[in-house]
């Protein structure tokens, strides 16, 4: 049973905006039926510290991966998943996290892949819930285990393999790392652990457009029009196109697929989860390296 | 082959006798155990090193002492209690030893603790950066 959308103005302008929620409206419906808010954090821990009264913890690493390939779960294991968390096919689910909701989007790109309809964002994630000073509490509530549907997991639509990519040349490509891993002068972000790609660089033609840039001081995002000026105006698109997003291991660029899809209204946006790590260390891929997108290769 | 201090056997023998999830539990005990940073090192933060391959910011000092006895200081925000777990188990399982003993810790002992399953192997790698990092310091604190 799905929930209202937030009838928030602030969202009116978006493309999706019943995608978004804020935490005012989340405060007031908290222990709505139908209503299930998960918490997805880089932190393994931060949940266990205090969370969002009845939510549910889904880690990217130990929950929605495959332990062994690389890969998601499958959609069997993915309705044990949601079905053993207490989570019905029509709940309507609000995920929200640390890092500006970087894990967050994730999930919730994730989620999509198996066409679960309703599921939202926090704005501002946890850190604006915490900021407000909002109810946290220690208690993991029980939940009962609900029937899940098995769902096949739908790799085509909002996902992007290597050789989508190859066949994607002379449409957008936009690599959401930060500049100094996109000009290859590193391969990992600042500061944060080498993932293991051999090479440094872009892919050919990709523009730059740094994930955390679609977001404003409190935590939330920017309005339609700084994000029209950051995604149209600043790196080209155009209603219509198709385009893939990228980061590093598919988590940054998630957040960019939620922007373009949910909020500015791009139809045909896929996320490329095999990333830098896998682009990287490819055998003969095109790699372009400075802070230019560099030119097409001609096959 | 060296025996592993006691403090470290005994916390790996904690972690493993536990079933999965409690061993997050037990993380999150040693987070809030991280001892604060001695004032003195508190008001210099460029003594601090930034251990990188952790995901979230945490700093790491050492100390050795006359006695050849190594004091590894850490501190990591509130907001990242995998990292300051981490730290706590490091700072607990190496207190009192001597430089000879920190450097014999073997570089894999945040792999046999029991948490890759928990945490991921590659949140784990933030520990081992951690470990690599402190001998590091020994190494180069005790030459003189």
């Amino acid at each position: 049973m799905a929930v209202a959308p937030d009838p928030n103005p602030a969202f009116a302008a978006f493309a999706h905006p019943e995608r978004l929620v804020s935490t005012e409206w989340l405060a007031e419906h908290l222990g709505e039926p139908g209503l299930v808010v998960v918490e997805s954090d880089e932190d393994v821990l931060l949940y266990e510290t205090g969370h969002i009264p009845g939510a549910v913890k889904i880690d990217w690493h130990t929950d929605l991966n495959d332990p062994v390939e690389r890969d998601y779960l499958d959609g069997a294991r993915f309705a044990a998943l949601l079905g053993g968390r207490g989570i019905r096919r029509d709940d309507t689910i609000v995920i929200y996290g640390d890092k500006n909701n970087w894990w967050a989007a994730y999930a919730l790109w994730v989620f999509t892949l198996f066409g679960h309809e309703d599921v939202r964002l926090l704005d501002g994630g946890r850190a604006k819930w915490e900021a407000e000073g909002r109810a946290y509490t220690t208690d993991v509530a029980p939940r009962e285990s609900v029937e899940y549907p098995v769902v096949e997991r739908d790799d085509a639509t909002v996902r992007a393999f290597k050789e989508d990519v190859l066949a994607h040349f002379g449409r957008p490509l936009i690599d959401v790392r930060s500049p100094e891993e996109y000009s290859g002068e590193r391969t990992h972000m600042p500061s944060y652990p080498e993932e293991g790609a051999l090479r440094g660089g872009h892919i050919p033609t990709a523009q730059s457009v740094p994930w955390a840039r679609a977001v404003a001081e409190d935590g939330t995002f920017k309005s339609k029009a700084e994000l029209d000026a950051i995604y149209r105006d600043g790196a080209g698109l155009r209603d219509g196109d198709s385009v893939i997003a990228y980061c590093r291991i598919g988590e940054r660029s998630s957040h960019t697929w939620f922007v373009l899809s949910h909020l500015l209204g791009f139809d045909n946006v896929r996320n490329y989860d095999g990333s830098w790590t896998e682009w990287g260390s490819a055998v003969r891929v095109p790699i372009a390296t400075g802070s230019e997108p560099g030119d097409a290769p001609t096959r | 082959m060296s025996v592993l201090p006691e403090a470290l056997a005994t916390i790996r023998d904690d972690f493993l006798a536990l079933p999965q999830p409690d061993r997050l539990q037990l993380l999150l005990e040693f987070s809030r155990e991280l001892p604060e940073l001695p004032a003195r090192y508190a008001d210099h933060p460029e003594l601090l090193e930034r251990v990188v391959e952790c995901q979230s910011p945490v700093f790491i000092f050492v100390e050795v002492d006359d006695d050849r006895i190594v004091h590894l200081h850490a501190t990591a925000p509130q907001e990242s209690p995998t990292t300051r777990g981490f730290a706590s188990i490091l700072v607990q399982g190496l207190a009192g030893l001597t430089v000879e003993q920190v450097l014999d810790v073997p570089a894999d002992y945040p792999l046999t603790i029991g948490l890759t399953e928990a945490v991921s192997p590659l949140r784990i790698r933030g520990m081992s950066g951690l470990l690599g990092r402190t001998q590091r310091q020994v190494r180069e604190k005790s030459a003189a």
